[in-house]
């Protein structure tokens, strides 16, 4: 069984699914810039946070450190957050 | 003694027309917005018509952003909120945001909203809760979001008072403006046509069962049975009179009177109209049309007409209840009533009140179902809440 | 502003670890706590599973079969406040004008908890997308509009004058009694029976809080979960209750010889224009109602003597509220008692604000300022004087009480001694 992975296209549509798409096309831009930039300049809040962490954890069956809103502040850092939940040793 | 408050912008969603525009021109022939129910499978319920507004899409007023956290009824509320300010010619962003402020009203808050998450909680558990549920359903949701998105810090809130909370938010707003608060949207804009808001309206027990659309909702007809659910309202812009003079800007009329009352020993709307009067030293003579609560229901109707008669005198001023063509907007109902008052003084015209065929016992001059043309200064609206509210405004031109 | 002044004649509460006036004092000045693991309902699925509930029984307090049949909890604390006010103000509402008796009731939430069951009721436990009327309670519709509560209020004692529930989140208890105290001021209404309810302990409560992780999940350790201005405070519990007061124009409060408990001096409410849920960090806008209160009220910040936080114990909103306190009250912040009573009763989001006026006319009477319970670590950013754990004895004329409510609601109300303020 394949590794499920988590991309910034994966970010992407959660985002867009629970919480819109940010005015100015936050998201739209080349992906290694988007990755970098803070949520809080793409459009994104802290409740957007929450509810893109909630529908990660009901999609990908993990469970998130509460920290993970607080600390990723950006598209990567999140990113990372989730891959070493999904990584993470089944025992 | 206190400073005169006006009305420079009306923001409007109705069913049988969504803005200004479409919304008088649709009024002032009869034309009436209650159809068949679309919004869900109507079939189960003993309620099959509604007032729906028709042509509404929010994505084409409201950033994406705003769409997962807002029921309808907030998204209904922030573009009337939008139309509202455009129509007075007021840029938010230029006064300061302390002198601006946001009093509405809601019956019942953001059912359909709920009834997903509630599914959801029900269906699947805790978890599948949305992020926005805390506030999205609740009943100051309207307010918050009209004041984030126009950036108004001044005096804001929120009345809840069943289907008088139209005019009481007017009121408050209109009491916010004499302490010296320069601008508030005021009104109140309500839907609930979810099946889960549709079984709450049911059991008010004041429902019509009828399928046709003409012969719903008929106030003061001796055929009345209860009235038909619409969805939409009005969203005003308040202002010091002075302060409005000032800028040069287009008055539709003014806040001249009003109160509210409760009933008790007996019924409390013949006190709400004469303290309304009171307040906007007006005798019944001045009073050129009136506005009714037009409830549909007989013993509501006999309360509301003997109270008419007992102010004004057998059919002693004009009534009409241009809701026939909505339905009842519950909280926004008495506040597209106020709108329409603004916009028959405008004009000179009476709007009719359609389908009815008035019983001859009350002693009303009911306007038919042809609008009548008229010289109006003064109009006087009135509106009842379940459980017992009354209120009551008096404008002027 | 006309010159009427606006007093507390009347009041009952109903809050948790004991329901009544007294048994509300002893809790708070004995800085006990009233939280503990929910029993309402099994609360293993939550992240938070604490809350501070009300043993409540509604007969006892004289609510009839059929008045418990039709009205939601939220709606029965009031009824049992509003006619125990009114009874400890000592006014027969009967001799009066009833057109001039107005109510106002803040909720936030409404029949919050009704709801939860009726929609379990008519969609067959979350099945149906299309909900069955049939199964609808024959009360749904008190549940389906708040105003009920005022309606029932205002049935209760006798009152038919200006009417309203007043519903602006969690600064509802506050805003509801300022909204009275200006139609009595404004010479619309000569009594105001007003004060606010919620009854919001419910799973779709603990749900919607769990999903914006604003309630404590410190369910291990419940009596002591509640944490204002510590710094291993980690959200707030959840709670219940009413506070109900008889509001009167001073000088026709004296000639009936009514006793006074407390001028409501000033009050405002502003709006943050921020965000629903967040606060700006800075406090600006609760300053800026703090400052109006005390123009209202004719006093210099320096002449508050104790602040009655609204301390909810999450991260963001005690260093808020910090921040707004030291804006508006300069260096007399830094002297001037601060606490939080959430740390004992929790936080009944739209009924708070009333109990949290209660408690400042308590402070008044008794000279004593309730602490904050379970204050053990401060916060550095948090650098007031918050009273832990212990109550203090000490001259209390005048109180500022605060709120912060969802929707940016920013709320603030003065309280004095009636005899200390200037006419």
């Amino acid at each position: 069984m394949s590794q499920p992975t988590f991309t910034l296209d994966d970010l992407k549509r959660i985002l867009l699914e629970g919480s819109g798409a940010p005015e100015g096309g936050g998201l739209d831009g080349d992906a290694q810039d988007v990755l970098d930039t803070e949520f809080s300049d793409i459009g994104y809040d802290s409740l957007a946070l929450l509810e893109t962490a909630s529908r990660i954890e009901r999609e990908y069956g993990i469970d998130l450190d509460e920290s993970v809103i607080g600390d990723a502040t950006t598209p990567r850092a999140f990113i990372d957050a989730v891959g070493d939940h999904l990584v993470a040793p089944a025992a | 003694m206190t400073a005169s408050v006006v009305v420079t912008g009306l923001g409007i969603t109705a069913p049988n027309g969504l803005g200004t525009k479409d919304y008088w021109s649709a009024t002032r022939v009869g034309k009436s917005g209650i159809g068949p129910l679309t919004r869900f499978d109507a079939a189960p319920y003993p309620a099959k018509l509604a007032g729906e507004i028709d042509g509404f899409t929010a994505e084409e007023h409201l950033p994406s952003r705003l769409l997962p956290q807002t029921d309808q009824v907030t998204r209904l509320s922030l573009v009337a909120a939008d139309w509202a300010l455009a129509d007075a010619g007021v840029r938010p962003a230029d006064l300061p945001a302390f002198d601006m402020g946001v009093i509405t009203a809601s019956s019942a808050g953001g059912f359909e909203f709920s009834q997903h998450e509630l599914k959801s909680l029900w269906s699947k558990g805790g978890e599948y809760v949305s992020a926005y549920q805390s506030f999205a359903w609740f009943y100051a949701v309207n307010t918050g979001q009209i004041s984030i998105r126009n950036g108004m810090k001044g005096p804001s809130g929120v009345v809840v008072t069943d289907q008088a909370g139209g005019l009481d938010a007017v009121a408050q707003a209109r009491r916010q403006i004499r302490k010296g608060t320069s601008l508030v949207v005021a009104g109140a804009v309500d839907a609930l046509l979810c099946s889960w808001g549709w079984v709450g309206l049911h059991t008010s027990g004041r429902l019509s069962t009828a399928d046709d659309p003409g012969r719903a909702y008929l106030p003061f007809d001796e055929r009345a049975a209860g009235h038909v659910p619409g969805e939409g309202g009005a969203l005003l812009i308040l202002e010091a009179a002075d302060a409005a003079r000032a800028r040069g800007a287009r008055v539709y009329g003014e806040i001249a009177g009003y109160a509210a009352t409760f009933d008790g020993r007996e019924p409390g709307l013949r006190k709400a109209i004469e303290l309304a009067l009171t307040d906007a030293d007006l005798a019944p003579s001045d009073v050129d049309v009136v506005f009714a609560d037009a409830a549909a229901e007989p013993e509501l109707d006999r309360i509301e007409a003997e109270t008419l008669v007992e102010v004004f005198g057998h059919r002693g001023v004009p009534v009409t209840a241009p809701k026939t063509m909505t339905g009842r907007l519950y909280a926004g109902a008495a506040a597209l009533d106020l709108a329409t008052a603004f916009l028959a003084m405008g004009e000179g015209l009476i709007p009719p009140t359609v389908h009815t065929d008035p019983a001859d016992h009350y002693g009303l001059d009911l306007v038919g179902t042809e609008a009548r043309p008229a010289e109006l200064r003064t109009a006087l609206v009135l509106a009842r809440g379940h459980g017992g509210f009354n209120s009551a405004m008096v404008v002027r031109s | 502003m006309s010159g009427r002044r606006v007093v507390v004649t009347g009041m009952e509460v109903l809050a948790p670890g004991g329901v009544g006036t007294d048994a509300f004092w002893s809790l708070l000045s004995e800085g006990r706590t009233a939280t503990r693991g929910i029993t309402f309902f099994d609360p293993a699925q939550f992240r938070s599973r604490v809350a501070a509930e009300i043993d409540f029984d509604p007969y006892a307090h004289g609510l009839t079969p059929h008045e418990v049949r039709r009205m939601d909890r939220a709606a029965q604390f009031a009824v049992v406040a509003a006619r125990g006010a009114v009874a400890d103000s000592g006014l027969d509402t009967g001799a009066l004008n009833p057109y001039r008796i107005g109510v106002t009731i803040g909720s936030a939430v409404g029949a919050t908890m009704s709801l939860d069951e009726d929609y379990r009721a008519v969609s067959d436990g979350g099945r149906l997308d299309l909900v069955d009327h049939a199964y609808a309670d024959p009360f749904f519709y008190n549940h389906f509009v708040p105003s009920s509560f005022a309606a029932e209020v205002a049935r209760a004692v006798g009152a038919q004058g200006p009417s309203s529930v007043v519903s602006a989140g969690c600064t509802s208890g506050l805003d509801s009694v300022g909204y009275a105290v200006e139609l009595i001021r404004e010479g619309t209404a000569d009594v105001m029976v007003a004060g606010a309810t919620d009854a919001p302990i419910s799973p779709i409560t603990m749900a919607c809080f769990d999903a914006i992780k604003a309630t404590t999940p410190r369910h291990d350790d419940p009596e002591h979960a509640s944490r204002p201005f510590d710094g291993t405070r980690n959200g707030f519990v959840l709670g219940e209750g009413a506070a109900v007061f008889v509001l009167e124009e001073l000088e026709s409060a004296r000639r009936r010889g009514a006793r006074v408990h407390a001028e409501i001096a000033g009050y405002a409410t502003r709006s943050n224009a921020y965000h629903m849920t967040g606060l700006r960090p800075d406090g600006a806008e609760m300053s800026e109602a703090i400052t109006v209160a005390l123009d209202e009220a004719r006093m210099n910040p320096t002449e508050i003597d104790y602040i009655n936080a609204h301390g909810s114990g999450t991260k963001q909103n005690d260093r808020h509220e910090t921040a707004a306190f030291k804006r508006s009250l300069g260096d007399h912040a830094y002297r001037t008692p601060v606490s939080s009573i959430k740390s004992m009763v929790g936080h009944s989001l739209g009924a708070i604000g009333s109990i949290e006026i209660a408690a400042s006319v308590l402070a008044i009477r008794h000279d004593v300022v309730p602490p904050t319970a379970n204050l053990h670590t401060p916060d550095p950013e948090c650098d007031l004087d918050y009273v832990p754990l212990t109550a203090r004895d000490q001259l209390v004329d005048t109180v500022l009480t605060v709120g912060s409510g969802f929707g940016g609601f920013q709320s603030a109300m003065v309280l004095a001694r009636p005899e200390r303020t200037a006419a």
